[in-house]
C-alpha cells in the first residue's frame, strides 16, 4: 500500500513538474473558468434587470457556471493528464516501470481534483467579488453537488482515455469535446422539463442531470432535495466502472497490439 | 547439481501482427550474470522480442519469465527488478533530466532519490545536463540520459534497445566498458538488441542471431566464429542469414 502511494506520488509529482517548466500552463487552467464566470455572470446581471426580476432574482445561472465547470474541469484534468504522457511518447516507460494501470488512473484522478479545485475556486473567487454570490452558501449540498460531478467527470475522462489508446492522437479533440455532447442533455442552464418528453428520459440516464437539478432547488427554494442526489449517486456508480473498465480493457488491448510503445506525436 | 534459474527465459514466443508473424517459436535462456545480445537486421523482430520479455507487449503463443517471474501473471515483481532503455523512447522532453530521473527514481521506490541521482550524474558524466530539459539535449545525450534512468534502481536486469545507436564512437567505448564493468560489478544480467556485430562481439557472453522473426542460431560469439571457420561475427551472420534466406526460397526460387 505504501509502495503503491509512493507510485501514485511520484506520477503526481511528474504532473506538478510541468507547471514548474512552464508555469504559463497555469494560466490554461483558469482562463477558460474566468471568463466563462465574466460572461455568465454579466449576463445574469442583465436578465435580472432587463426582464422578469422574480425569474432571475436567484444567482443559478452563476451556480450553473461553477457546477458545470467542476465537471468539465475533472474530466478535462484526468484526460489532459493521460495526453500527456502520450505527446510525451512516455506510455512504454510507464508500462515497463512498476506502475500498475490502477495506480496510473489514481495520480490521473489525484492530479485531476487539484487542477479542478484550482480552476472551480479561481472562478469561485470571481463569483463573490464580482456578483456576491457565495457558493458556500450552497452548505453540505455543494460538497454532493462537487463530488458527484468529478466523480462523472472521472468516469467519461477515463472513456476517453480508452478512445485515445485505441485511436491515438488522433483522437485528442475528444479530450476537449467529449463532455459538450452531453451539455445540452444535463439541464445546465435550463430545467430538463423544457426539453422534448422523448429526450427526457434520456437525460435523467445522466447523473450530472440530478445535480443541476438539485443545485436548482437550492438556490431558489433554499431547500436540498436528497432523493435527486442520491440519484445521482446510484447512476454514478455504473458510470464510474464502465469507463474504468473501458480503461483498463483498452490497455489490455494496447498491449496485444503493441500500441503502447508507439503512441505519440 | 542443478543448474542456477536463468534470469531471463523465453520459450516458444511468438507474434503476429495483421497476419504477419513477426516472432515465430523463439526459445533461449540467459544465464544470470551474462550479456546476451538480440542481433539482426531492421524488421528482425529484436524489439519485438525484448518488448514481450518485459511484459510491454503480450505474446500470442508461448511465456517470457524474468527473474522466476511470468511476464503475463507477475510482471510487476520483475519489473521493480529490471529496466529498459531504447534510443527510440525518449523521456518527457519538457522535464529536465533531474525531474525525470526523480518522478522514475519514486516510481522504482528508490530510497534516498536526490543522492542516487547524483551519483549515477558522476558515474556517466551527465552532471552538467542535470538540469537541463531532456528535449534540449543531443540525441547522445538523451542516451545518456536514459542509461541514468535505467542504473537507478540497481536492477538485476537491464533490457537495452541499440544502446550506443546514437553515441559517438568514444562515447560508444566508454558506454560499453561501463556496462561491462556494471555488470561485473553487480552480477546484473544485460540483454541488449543491437545490428551493430563488433559491438555485440565484443560485449556478449552469447547471441542469438534472428531473421524475419525466426531465431536462426544461438551460442557464444567465439563458438560461432570457430564453428563457422569465419574471423567475425558479422561473417557468420551473413552466412547464416544467408543459407536461411535460400532455404526460404527453395531452389527453384533461386534459379
Amino acid at each position: 500500500m505504501k509502495a503503491s502511494l509512493g507510485r501514485i506520488g511520484a506520477m503526481m509529482t511528474r504532473y506538478m513538474y510541468l507547471y514548474q517548466v512552464s508555469p504559463i500552463r497555469i494560466l490554461e487552467l483558469v482562463y477558460w473558468p474566468t471568463f466563462n464566470m465574466l460572461i455568465w455572470g454579466f449576463m445574469q446581471e442583465y436578465l435580472r434587470s432587463a426582464t422578469h426580476p422574480a425569474v432571475f432574482a436567484a444567482s443559478y445561472l452563476i451556480a450553473a457556471v461553477l457546477l458545470w465547470d467542476v465537471l468539465f474541469r475533472s474530466q478535462l484534468g484526468l484526460t489532459l493528464g493521460f495526453v500527456e504522457e502520450m505527446w510525451a511518447r512516455n506510455l512504454g516507460h510507464l508500462a515497463v516501470s512498476p506502475l500498475r494501470p490502477l495506480e496510473f488512473v489514481g495520480a490521473l484522478i489525484a492530479t485531476s481534483l487539484i487542477r479542478t479545485l484550482v480552476a472551480v475556486g479561481g472562478a469561485g473567487f470571481l463569483a463573490t467579488l464580482f456578483f456576491g454570490f457565495n457558493a458556500l452558501e450552497l452548505g453540505f449540498g455543494l460538497a454532493l453537488f462537487f463530488l458527484n460531478l468529478v466523480i462523472m467527470g472521472w468516469g467519461v475522462g477515463l472513456a476517453v482515455c480508452a478512445i485515445l489508446l485505441r485511436y491515438g492522437l488522433a483522437a485528442e479533440a475528444l479530450a476537449w469535446g467529449a463532455l459538450f455532447v452531453l451539455q445540452p442533455l444535463c439541464g445546465v442552464f435550463y430545467p430538463v422539463s423544457v426539453l422534448p418528453d422523448w429526450l427526457e428520459p434520456v437525460a435523467r440516464a445522466l447523473p450530472a442531470t440530478h445535480v443541476f437539478e438539485g443545485m436548482r432547488t437550492v438556490v431558489q427554494d433554499g431547500r436540498l432535495d436528497i432523493d435527486l442526489l442520491a440519484q445521482a449517486f446510484l447512476l454514478n456508480i455504473p458510470y464510474a466502472l464502465a469507463g474504468l473498465a473501458a480503461f483498463l480493457g483498452a490497455y489490455a488491448v494496447a498491449r496485444r497490439r503493441g500500441l503502447l510503445m508507439g503512441t505519440g506525436e | 547439481m542443478t543448474a542456477a534459474p536463468a534470469a531471463v527465459e523465453a520459450r516458444d514466443l511468438s507474434k503476429e501482427f495483421d497476419g504477419r508473424t513477426v516472432v515465430d517459436r523463439i526459445t533461449f535462456a540467459v544465464p544470470r550474470g551474462t550479456t546476451f545480445g538480440l542481433l539482426g537486421a531492421n524488421g528482425a523482430g529484436k524489439t519485438t522480442t525484448i518488448l514481450m520479455l518485459l511484459g510491454l507487449l503480450r505474446p500470442d503463443r508461448g511465456e517470457a519469465q524474468v527473474l522466476g517471474h511470468d511476464m503475463e501473471r507477475d510482471r510487476f515483481r520483475a519489473l521493480q527488478r529490471a529496466n529498459f532503455s531504447s534510443p527510440y523512447v525518449s523521456l518527457p522532453h519538457r522535464l529536465t533530466a533531474r525531474q525525470n530521473l526523480t518522478v522514475y527514481g519514486r516510481l522504482y521506490g528508490v530510497s534516498e532519490v536526490r543522492r542516487r541521482i547524483e551519483d549515477i550524474a558522476r558515474e556517466l558524466r551527465i552532471e552538467d545536463l542535470l538540469d537541463r530539459p531532456v528535449g534540449k539535449m543531443s540525441a547522445g545525450q538523451k542516451t545518456r540520459v536514459g542509461i541514468g534512468k535505467v542504473l537507478l534502481n540497481d536492477p538485476e536486469v537491464l533490457f537495452l534497445d541499440e544502446p550506443t545507436a546514437s553515441l559517438s564512437p568514444e562515447s560508444a567505448a566508454w558506454l560499453r566498458s561501463f556496462l561491462g564493468a556494471y555488470r561485473d560489478r553487480t552480477r546484473a544480467t544485460i540483454v541488449l538488441a543491437s545490428h551493430n556485430m563488433p559491438e555485440v562481439e565484443a560485449m556478449c557472453d552469447s547471441v542469438a542471431f534472428l531473421q524475419q522473426g525466426r531465431l536462426l542460431e544461438q551460442g557464444a560469439p567465439r563458438d560461432l566464429i570457430r564453428r563457422h571457420g569465419k574471423q567475425t561475427l558479422e561473417e557468420v551472420f551473413l552466412e547464416v542469414a544467408e543459407g536461411d534466406t535460400g532455404r526460404q526460397q527453395g531452389p527453384g526460387d533461386l534459379a
